[in-house]
């Protein structure tokens, strides 16, 4: 993928390539180019890494329509599917897969993530979100809140979630922080990739002999029931500390950087206590800073008429649910970033049957995280300008590398 | 109003229980949408409307 500049007025018939780029000094924002062909409308012919030319959907209510429609597929090994990066083949998770299958394994791991069981995680979740403050109060200053604290929580709270023991998380975030960085080998990302699978493994045969109240040994009961393998149970263990890893620790990171730049919105969730203030909050913020960035990729099993234009079987779709968030006909004033409105309806989960599993858990998180931060450290301030923050532009989930900060 | 589920079709997002707790809940072994109401009172209406229109896999029908 390169990272030059869209040409100011391209050749007339030339798709432009995606993914396009922010707009220097907008970086919480989608790339202007994004902007204009929503603002023209029907979906229109984009350049991948690979010279193929998928459709790209803007408006909102188009992507809603494609993602929920029934001849679309998210199958990735399929002639066409406009993969973000060359699918080299081996063993894909069932996010990558169509029903009947996708349902059949997505519903293998869809208990722990009940609204009443994430309710009842919410305890937990705090005292995570208050020991890594304490730490970071105890600590240095400035810090990078990144490695501090927008890190640690969501490994942590996996750990939770899995049944990992206490005394193994050091080993699990070493490792977890290995998988998504950007400054270690692709050799040392496998090693720990290999590191968290063979541990998981050995953690499930330790369930099956002293079940506990969690995912790894919910898991171990469909072994028993012969529906998965040990082998397929480890590597859905390390899937979902994948998803939910990075994730949500750019929101943590960027969602932090969004209210320092905008103190009026900062100061609801720093001076208030309203659950429903901050649940309407997070909301907003996934709306608002949408950190799937590259969109959803799909594939038409047959030929669908979306926004007056034909797409045919076999050809690739994109929904690009970042500009999809800022659609003027679903959000009223879409660039401005009000903790106060109604962002339920957004797309930031995606839509349709693969949208986010861990929603319930990443939203209870992210609720902790943002209603005790910053009333803990009510004086919490960056430590460079915004000009010198680097963001994730090329990452497959936008964020920032580092911030620093201080109080 | 009636309301309708499909728990074929359902995925478990849970997002029906935080749209309207008294009239949806999940199944305690997969999370599918249990229906506790199928005549939520009027006061309830825009609530459930919202949960059918988050539903991710439209697996609820509302009628009037």
């Amino acid at each position: 993928m390169t990272s030059t500049f869209p040409a100011t007025g391209e050749r007339s018939g030339e798709a432009p390539e995606f993914p396009m780029t922010r707009a220097a000094g907008c970086p919480f924002d989608p790339p202007p180019q994004l902007r204009a062909m929503q603002e023209q409308g029907p979906p229109a012919r984009v350049r991948l890494w690979d010279g193929t030319t998928p459709w790209l959907v803007t408006r909102y209510a188009e992507q809603r329509a494609v993602l929920s429609d029934p001849h679309v597929s998210s199958d990735v090994t399929l002639p066409g599917y406009p993969s973000p990066a060359k699918y080299t083949g081996g063993a894909i998770s069932f996010i990558l897969m169509d029903d009947p299958e996708h349902a059949r394994l997505r519903r293998m791991v869809t208990a722990p993530f009940t609204i009443k069981r994430i309710e009842a995680m919410r305890p937990a979740v705090q005292a995570i979100v208050d020991r890594l403050i304490d730490d970071l109060l105890a600590g240095p200053k400035p810090v990078d809140l990144v490695e501090a604290f927008a890190l640690p929580v969501p490994s942590l709270v996996i750990c939770e979630l899995l049944g990992v023991p206490y005394r193994d998380h050091d080993f699990f975030q070493a490792n977890s922080k290995n998988l998504i960085s950007r400054t270690v080998s692709a050799e040392e990302r496998g090693a720990a990739h290999a590191a968290l699978t063979g541990y998981l493994d050995d953690l499930l045969g330790k369930k099956i002999a002293e079940p506990g109240d969690d995912l790894l040994t919910r898991l171990t009961q469909q072994i028993d029931k012969g529906e998965l393998t040990r082998e397929q149970a480890a590597s859905m263990g390390v899937l979902l500390l994948l998803a939910g890893h990075e994730t949500t620790a750019n929101m943590i990171a960027l969602g932090t950087l969004a209210l320092l730049e905008h103190p009026d919105q900062l100061a609801l969730l720093r001076d208030g206590d309203d659950p429903k203030l901050v649940a309407g909050a997070v909301e907003e913020l996934l709306r608002y800073l949408n950190i799937t960035h590259n969109g959803r990729r799909r594939l038409a099993l047959a030929d669908i008429e979306i926004g007056g234009r034909v797409i045919r079987a076999g050809e690739g779709i994109i929904l690009a649910n970042d500009v999809g968030n800022r659609d003027p006909e679903a959000f009223a004033d879409p660039d401005r970033l009000d903790l106060r409105r109604d962002a339920r309806h957004h797309v930031a989960f995606g839509f349709g049957v693969h949208q986010c599993l861990g929603q319930p858990l990443a939203r209870m998180e992210l609720q902790v995280v943002y209603s005790t931060l910053y009333r803990r450290i009510p004086t919490l301030t960056a430590a460079a300008g915004i000009d010198e923050i680097p963001f994730k532009h090329d990452g497959s989930v936008y964020g920032v590398y580092e911030l620093p900060v201080t109080w | 109003m009636k309301v309708i589920v499909d728990q074929d079709k359902c995925v478990a997002s849970g997002q029906c229980v935080v749209a309207a707790a008294d009239v949806f809940d999940q199944r305690d072994e997969d999370g599918v949408v249990v229906l506790l109401d199928p005549a939520p009172s009027e006061e309830l209406a825009d609530d459930v409307r919202h949960a059918a229109a988050v539903c991710p896999a439209l697996a609820i029908v509302v009628e009037d």
